[in-house]
């Protein structure tokens, strides 16, 4: 790929890190259990990569950028989150 | 002015490890600061995992600056603004790790609380300079163990103490000065709101574990920073008008863990031995005596 560099390396397309999808570096997956979920949002605000977005009652993973941290799943109060090893 | 909390400003895609506190803080923090936002960042894991060019994980207008003057660069920003009388409801931010605020921009960031800037300068604090491999900063505690501060049979890790950074900022008699952390995110959101609405210049000193330098579980960053609280290893407290004297506590632990429970966490400190971590936790429970925390369990 070549890179156009612009004049100054001004950047005006902003968010376009969104564009590299981090979810290929997991090697753990989290998996939510709605039913135990009490829309508490802790995971959501934790998240360091934005990969979790608030539905009605629960949450939902973005899986193209979740890293598979975990953190979610350690700090949820309810323990409604596992991870879960991938496999291909 | 209350901004949607649930818009991102910090996008995902970011090259942080997985379990980055960074990542956390950078998003709560823009999600309190809101789109109207100018932001300058310098040398540092931030600027190399959100900037990769011709990539950028910024919503907002961003600079780059270099390594020690994220702070000047935005002291520039701020005044320019007020020249073209653009700096009505726009907040500026300046961004810096522990090595460029701590080691290397410490010069340019005294010069812009100096000067009186309105401009809210927030330290990311990981404890040395993790994105060129674990180097020793003098926001290192005693006792880590980094590569330039290896431990061994004649060296117990990095031998000087952390520098008090935001006691220093303080000490300008700048407006609002505070230490968070991102295992309290609601006491961080007010403190960088009220950063924010302060007018003059105000210094938030974030801390956020780093799962690689410390080499703990990328599960456990949170965990690690409320341990830090929950010993005293890390207080958090905030001083109106650097008045450092009378500053005020925020989280106050009920009772202070011992702080082998936060170092047993982290291989950073695995080399401890049983003497090492009475002195540390001795130097604690003098630190913790003087901001009026709880006796230890």
């Amino acid at each position: 790929m070549t890179v156009k560099i612009t004049i100054g390396a001004i950047n005006k397309e902003h968010g376009s890190s969104k564009k590299y999808k981090t979810g290929g570096w997991r090697s753990v997956c989290p998996v939510v259990d709605l039913e135990k979920c009490i829309s508490c949002y802790k995971c959501y605000d934790y998240c360091p990569d934005a990969a979790i977005k608030k539905i009605e009652d629960g949450i939902e993973y973005d899986l193209d950028y979740c890293k598979g941290c975990g953190i979610c799943a350690a700090e949820c109060p309810v323990k409604a989150i596992v991870m879960v090893k991938e496999e291909k | 002015m209350t901004q949607n909390e649930d818009i991102e400003l910090f996008a995902s895609g970011h090259r942080a490890c997985a379990g980055c506190g960074e990542g956390t803080a950078v998003r709560q923090i823009l999600k309190v600061a809101g789109p109207n936002t100018i932001a300058t960042i310098c040398t540092g894991c931030l600027e190399v995992v959100s900037t990769g060019y011709p990539e950028t994980a910024w919503e907002i207008p961003l600079i780059h600056a270099a390594f020690e003057n994220s702070a000047s660069v935005a002291s520039g920003v701020e005044v320019a603004l007020k020249e073209l009388g653009r700096k009505e409801g726009v907040n500026v931010l300046a961004f810096g790790g522990d090595g460029g605020t701590f080691d290397i921009g410490l010069q340019a960031l005294s010069g812009m609380l100096e000067r009186g800037h309105d401009i809210t300068y927030i330290c990311l604090d990981n404890e040395a300079y993790m994105n060129t491999g674990i180097q020793r900063c003098s926001s290192t505690p005693y006792g880590a163990s980094t590569t330039t501060s290896p431990s061994g049979k004649y060296s117990i890790g990095e031998s000087k103490q952390k520098k008090p950074i935001a006691a220093i900022c303080a000490a300008h008699g700048i407006p609002y000065t505070a230490t968070a952390n991102i295992a309290y995110i609601n006491d961080l959101k007010k403190k960088v709101k009220k950063a924010i609405e302060t007018e003059g210049p105000s210094f938030l000193h974030v801390f956020a574990p780093c799962p690689t330098g410390w080499r703990h579980g990328s599960d456990d960053t949170i965990e690690i920073g409320r341990l830090a609280v929950q010993t005293g290893v890390f207080v958090l407290w905030e001083a109106v008008d650097g008045d450092i004297c009378n500053l005020k506590v925020t989280v106050m632990p009920k009772k202070r863990k011992p702080v082998e429970e936060y170092l047993k966490r982290q291989k950073r400190f695995a080399h401890l031995t049983e003497e090492d971590i009475a002195k540390i936790q001795q130097e604690v429970d003098e630190k913790c005596d003087r901001y009026g925390l709880p006796k230890r369990e």
